[in-house]
């Protein structure tokens, strides 16, 4: 559960102040599948670090999982990051001379979970992905660019997150790995019941969300739920 | 974080760019060895000089005629020059001093040589044979000086080997042969072993005659150039000295030692001297060395700077997934330690390995101490902690957001 009260986030000080963020508040239910979409310069990004605890706000609080992290220090934040946030980037960010299965599993690294639970579990989250096994020794840039995203998103799985934070996913893609990419997120949500926040600048991508938070000039000016047939049809 | 995945993850690191990890290291590499092989050559040669002044024999007081050395006392004789010393003195020595095997009087000056229609300029001394004892002069071929030809004032002389080779040819056998000397004819009777001293004042290049007979034809004088006096045990050195001293002011009837018109050395002393020359050679070796090792230092330094801004966004990734600042400063903090201990061991090695070449060779002679293996290892770790900090302490403190946008 994700309790956002009126947030802001100014950069800067004196005359050169910028204000990214005005005064936001919503919630998010634990299972939903949120997409928080504005164009370039919104104030999105900056929302998706204060969500996914690498910023803290300027003003006003941020609940994760009822603890304010809001006024958590740098180091704190990061075990926020480490037990509650997975992280879905655009340009992928996997470790290019380690294979798909040591990727996956880098998390669990600072999570010092036991070496002999790790792959199991790494193994699980690929297995949710469905990327197939014969590439799971491959070094993660042999493979093809919708796949290193699923790598991606299974490595976000393997702390078992509160929250998935996907920033712009499909940006490196093109429509219809993209798609592949989305839908893989939607499946997560509807079998797993991940709570899923989707951070984009086009409409198709947010279409496949269930509910849109619409950021303009650092302020929220839409909040709604997509219709139930969209979302259908875009699933066949 | 665990250690074994510190361990792997430095691994993949150091691994994935081979070339440079490996020219990194060379660095450290060469700076290591250098400090080995160098220590090594400053300690052999000290070790080496040692050698050469023990084996005139290291019980050894020397008493020469002339004033004591004093530092600033206005103009000095020249040691040896000055008359004050007497075969009486060194008879008295011999006679009224405890614990002394034998004393050698001698009395030495520049001659010229003649044999075989060859030419030298050589230092010709006129020693007993006591002299053979107190220095270790070992003959090769012969027998040197005898009492009885001192005695009778023969004309005989013993020759160093680079006389003889320098004279007659190598290792030709002179025993019986003449040679003249300052215009007077002399029978050979031995050649010396080489000891192998080199340089100023080698016992290899000298003429030995009786002392009678030096005195007689060639210094026309009852004085001596030098006495050499053995002490039986090493710990009565001291305590010879200063009886010699006390014996020799009553017989020059001098009251204050600072008047004294000779002066005794004891070769402990000029072994202490050498040794603090030697080691000051050490030293600047050392240090020379070890500026090389300050240079690879900033080499690692430079690979790891170079490194943190290549994998700023790696380092981003990791602090998205939940690395703190101490994760990521220990990973980078390894893995520089990582470099520089490979490069400490493998130079050790190399060290070690042209230390011995240097000495199998005989190339000069070297001595690997266990001190500069030690300082060395220590020194590269320490470098590997100081010179990765910085670039360690820079990746743990980078922002994240501004990590993950780098480009």
């Amino acid at each position: 559960m994700i309790v956002c009260k009126s947030i802001s986030k100014v950069y800067g000080s004196g005359d050169n102040q910028t204000v990214a963020l005005d005064n936001v508040s919503f919630v998010i239910k634990e299972g939903e599948f949120v997409a928080i979409m504005g164009p370039s310069g919104s104030g999105k990004s900056t929302l998706m670090h204060i969500l996914g605890a690498l910023d803290n706000p300027t003003s006003g609080s941020y609940y994760l999982d009822g603890h304010d992290v809001s006024i958590l220090s740098e180091d704190e934040l990061s075990v926020i990051r480490k037990e509650k946030i997975g992280f879905v980037f655009q340009a992928f960010n996997l470790l290019p001379r380690a294979t798909v299965l040591r990727n996956v599993m880098l998390p669990l690294i600072y999570g010092e979970v036991p070496k002999d639970q790790r792959k199991k579990i790494a193994e699980e989250a690929l297995r949710a992905v469905q990327l197939t096994e014969d590439r799971w020794d491959h070094y993660s840039n042999e493979i093809s660019g919708g796949q290193m995203q699923r790598v991606a998103i299974a490595r976000a799985l393997v702390n078992d997150p509160s929250l998935i934070l996907a920033d712009e996913p499909t940006g490196n893609l093109d429509t219809k790995t993209g798609d592949f990419v989305l839908d893989t997120f939607r499946r997560l949500n509807r079998e797993k019941g991940h709570t899923i926040v989707l951070i984009t600048h086009e409409d198709e991508v947010a279409a496949f969300a269930d509910r849109t938070i619409v950021i303009r000039d650092g302020h929220l000016v839409e909040d709604r739920q997509n219709r139930k047939e969209e979302v259908k049809k875009v699933i066949q | 974080m665990l250690m074994s995945d510190l361990v792997a993850e430095i691994h993949m690191a150091i691994t994935s760019n081979k070339v440079r990890t490996g020219l990194t290291v060379l660095g450290i590499v060469i700076g290591i060895a250098s400090v080995i092989v160098m220590i090594a050559i400053g300690n052999g040669s000290q070790k080496a000089i040692q050698e050469s002044i023990q084996s005139i024999g290291s019980n050894l007081l020397t008493i020469q005629p002339g004033k004591q050395r004093s530092f600033g006392g206005g103009p000095q004789q020249g040691m040896g020059s000055a008359e004050s010393l007497t075969r009486d003195d060194a008879t008295a020595i011999a006679q009224g001093v405890g614990g002394i095997t034998a004393v050698a009087p001698t009395a030495s000056g520049n001659q010229q040589i003649i044999a075989e229609g060859n030419n030298a300029q050589s230092s010709v001394t006129g020693v007993t044979a006591a002299y053979a004892q107190v220095n270790n002069i070992t003959i090769d071929v012969g027998s040197f000086i005898s009492d009885v030809q001192e005695s009778k004032r023969s004309k005989v002389v013993v020759i160093g080997p680079d006389i003889r080779d320098d004279l007659y040819g190598e290792n030709v056998d002179v025993v019986g042969q003449k040679m003249r000397i300052g215009g007077l004819s002399f029978t050979i009777v031995g050649v010396t072993k080489s000891k192998g001293g080199t340089g100023f004042g080698s016992s290899d290049e000298v003429v030995y005659m009786p002392l009678s007979t030096y005195q007689q034809y060639f210094s026309g004088s009852e004085y001596l150039s030098s006495i050499s006096v053995s002490v039986t045990e090493q710990d009565q050195m001291t305590q010879a000295e200063e009886d010699i001293e006390a014996l020799l002011l009553k017989r020059h009837k001098i009251s204050s030692v600072d008047d004294a018109d000779f002066n005794i050395r004891n070769q402990a002393d000029i072994i202490e001297m050498t040794s603090s020359i030697t080691g000051t050679l050490t030293m600047l070796l050392g240090a020379v060395a070890g500026i090389s090792l300050v240079v690879g230092g900033i080499g690692i330094m430079n690979m790891m700077l170079t490194t943190v801004t290549e994998r700023t966004r790696e380092i981003g990734l990791r602090k998205a997934i939940g690395a703190n600042q101490k994760d990521i400063r220990q990973q980078f903090l390894f893995e520089s330690a990582t470099l520089t201990f490979m490069g400490g061991v493998i130079g050790i090695t190399l060290g070690i390995f042209i230390a011995f070449v240097l000495d199998h060779f005989a190339i000069t002679t070297t001595q690997v101490s266990g001190f500069s293996v030690i300082l060395s290892f220590s020194v590269s770790a320490a470098i590997g902690i100081i010179f990765g900090y910085y670039p360690a302490r820079r990746a743990a403190r980078l922002n994240p957001i501004q990590a993950l946008r780098y480009e």
